[in-house]
């Protein structure tokens, strides 16, 4: 009861309200955006929060995280375009439903889904806080080293028909972070004897490089497209009521998203790919997914959604991101001095318990802002692609300029950008990227303070949490290898 | 997309023009790299492997040059899809892009952030099209709308423009501050 008080002492704030309002309204709404998403957004506005306390600053990045992909609904379902791209599945009903006639009805299930998805992933982690209070300290440098292999391994792996490509753009992660001055020996790597290159190639750099500027560019050079939005009128409390028809689903596919978002890498394209194929498989209208089933708009609205509360597990736990956004968030927390990893849990748990809470109003707040607004926030969607570079383009001033006022870090973030815009032409992830340089610096540090331990290999393996891990990194490499090879003698036998 | 097929599609299935291009850059510049560990990294004799600064460049590096080799073997196997110079010639379009941004950048400390991002604002919407009065009026809005969120109200640090020193006295601190 006490932690719970220190907790919402913490929260009690009027700038911390400001913040949660304007961090879960903002996110609503860049989600609506199609083309700028979560990513482009925290990006942008992570350096300007620098001057904010951390709980403020925290809270309005965490609000634009959480709540982006309950915007990201509005145009897929209305314009069979996904305003982020975890809201790809939701397209496959959710547009259908509108060229039926039913866009009010879709939305307000995608609302109701969400907001349920996101309810239960915060109240596992809530219930998980204890068990991984306990757990946490138990991580030593070998068990985040092999944690954080695992992490690469997953983001390699769940990149399907792209495994390569992602392979290779995390290596190229790996190198970037060893780019500059080691902090050990303090020897030179990679500078080319050019003093800029000493300090190292900053993350937030790469980041609103990767995202923002090429996102922007991508804008610029493209025609603008022009959506016909469809009439949606009416009350949207009444999915909330048609959800409880789909509670079974609801349930399945939020435990889906709460197990994909835990296990750092994989994420939500996975939560919602295997939360629809659930749905798919045991509906007793197995033929109308894609033809407007609202059991695919929940199914894929459920587990996307209770991702983000639940990747912050391993993130706040052992400081490891899972995906792009929380690598984002570890930046995000490092600038605002709040460290993760088991201490963060064993001394400021109050600070933890505020963070889900924030989360919990965030849910609530954005289904409230969206149940009223909705006819006002698709008018976003009315901007020109190509107006919306331009924002993009002023945006990302604020965001390197402002980190330390280097002209050289807005270079290197627009060579970035153009790395980023031809990665997007190709249809190439960029998150492996920035998965790189986290989990790699991560990997070299604990990597040497581990093995001063360390005097045969076995010795690494020899403790039952690190025994757990690397028998995981094993495990997932040889279940993709059996797969890989089924399918070709499965495509071999049909051929 | 296609609305009516019931698979889902998360997971890319086709490769685009231009991939081949891309791989052989990616090897090009990572074989390049790695080329240079010798004399761009230091070996510390009598240290283990792990405490070894050359370690994860080398990690980083093999790992580009190894899975972009392989890249590059599965794109070159897959059906060329025609437009792979178009596509480059898309590339380089974004360097106009580049250069927009950049001239914004470097103006800010001789013209000021307001001057600067209310120029930048009207001029890169004049240059993509939109030449309406309504467009234009709403390209200066944004901008007004960006540096008072920014810079006036959470007090961001860019630097002050040169071009604020040549006003009179009680305005150019005004300027120099919130604008």
């Amino acid at each position: 009861m006490d932690l719970l008080l220190a907790s919402l002492d913490i929260l009690a704030r009027w700038d911390v309200v400001v913040a949660l309002i304007i961090g879960s309204v903002g996110g609503v709404i860049v989600g609506a955006m199609p083309g700028v998403g979560a990513a482009v957004a925290i990006a942008i506005l992570l350096p300007a929060t620098f001057s904010l306390e951390p709980i403020v600053g925290l809270t309005a990045l965490l609000g634009i995280y959480g709540s982006s992909m309950f915007g990201g609904a509005i145009p897929a379902i209305l314009i069979n375009t996904p305003g982020t791209p975890v809201n790809a599945l939701t397209t496959y009903d959710g547009y259908p439903m509108t060229r039926r006639g039913e866009a009010r009805r879709a939305l307000s299930l995608a609302y109701s889904a969400s907001f349920f998805g996101g309810v239960f992933s915060i109240l596992c982690l809530m219930a998980l806080a204890p068990v991984l209070a306990s757990i946490a300290p138990m991580f030593g440098a070998r068990e985040i080293f092999l944690a954080a292999l695992l992490g690469i391994v997953l983001v390699i792996l769940t990149h399907r028909g792209q495994i390569l490509v992602a392979a290779m753009l995390v290596c190229l992660g790996i190198f970037l972070k060893t780019v500059g001055l080691e902090g050990t020996a303090y020897t030179q790597r990679y500078t080319f004897g050019q003093t800029w290159l000493a300090s190292g190639i900053d993350l937030i750099v790469v980041v609103l490089g990767l995202f923002a500027l090429s996102q922007a560019f991508l804008l610029l050079t493209q025609r603008d497209t022009t959506y016909e939005l469809p009439p949606v009128r009416g009350k949207f409390l009444q999915g909330l009521t048609e959800l409880f028809k789909y509670k079974r689903l609801a349930t399945v596919g939020s435990s889906f998203g709460v197990l994909c978002g835990m296990i750092p890498g994989v994420g939500e394209f996975m939560s919602q790919f295997l939360s629809y194929s659930y749905a798919q498989k045991t509906s007793k209208t197995p033929e109308l997914f894609g033809k407007g089933n609202p059991e695919g708009i929940v199914a894929s609205e459920a587990a996307n959604n209770s991702v983000p509360p639940a990747a912050m597990i391993p993130l706040l736990a052992l400081g490891i991101p899972g995906e792009e956004l929380t690598a984002m968030m570890l930046a995000v927390f490092y600038v605002h001095n709040v460290i993760p990893g088991p201490q963060l849990f064993r001394d400021q748990m109050d600070f933890v318990l505020a963070l889900y809470i924030a989360l919990l109003a965030l849910n609530v707040l954005v289904i409230l802002f969206l149940m009223s607004s909705t006819n006002i926030l698709m008018q976003v969607m009315r901007i020109p692609s190509r107006f919306l570079g331009m924002m993009i383009l002023t945006f990302s001033l604020i965001g390197v300029y402002s980190l330390r006022n280097s002209l050289t870090d807005c270079a290197i973030a627009a060579g970035f950008g153009v790395f980023g815009f031809i990665l997007k032409r190709l249809e190439l992830p960029t998150s492996p990227v920035i998965l790189g340089i986290v989990l790699g610096g991560l990997m070299e540090t604990k990597l040497r303070t581990a093995m001063v331990r360390v005097k045969s290999p076995f010795d690494f393996i020899d403790r039952p949490i690190a025994f757990i891990l690397f028998s995981m990194i094993i495990l997932a490499i040889a279940l993709h290898i059996v797969t890989h090879l089924r399918n070709r003698a499965k495509d071999k036998s049909h051929a | 997309m296609q609305p009516d097929d019931p698979t889902p599609h998360v997971f890319p299935t086709a490769r685009r023009p231009g991939e081949l291009l891309f791989a052989m850059l990616f090897l090009g510049l990572s074989v390049l790299l790695l080329a240079q560990i010798g004399w761009q990294t230091t070996w510390l004799p009598g240290k283990g492997l792990a405490a070894q600064p050359r370690t994860w460049p080398f990690v980083g590096l093999a790992g580009m040059v190894l899975f972009g080799t392989l890249h590059l073997i599965a794109t070159n196997r897959v059906r060329r899809t025609p437009g792979r110079w178009q596509e480059a010639m898309l590339w380089l379009r974004s360097l106009e892009f580049v250069a927009w941004y950049l001239v914004y950048v470097f103006s800010v400390p001789y013209l000021g952030y307001l001057p600067a991002t209310l120029v930048f604002c009207l001029s890169l919407t004049w240059r993509c099209g939109y030449r309406s009065r309504v467009a234009l009026f709403a390209a200066a809005g944004f901008g007004l709308g960006v540096v008072f969120f920014f810079r006036t109200l959470l007090s961001v640090k860019i630097p002050g423009g040169a071009l604020y020193d040549a006003l009179p006295a009680p305005l150019d601190i005004f300027f120099l501050t919130y604008f």
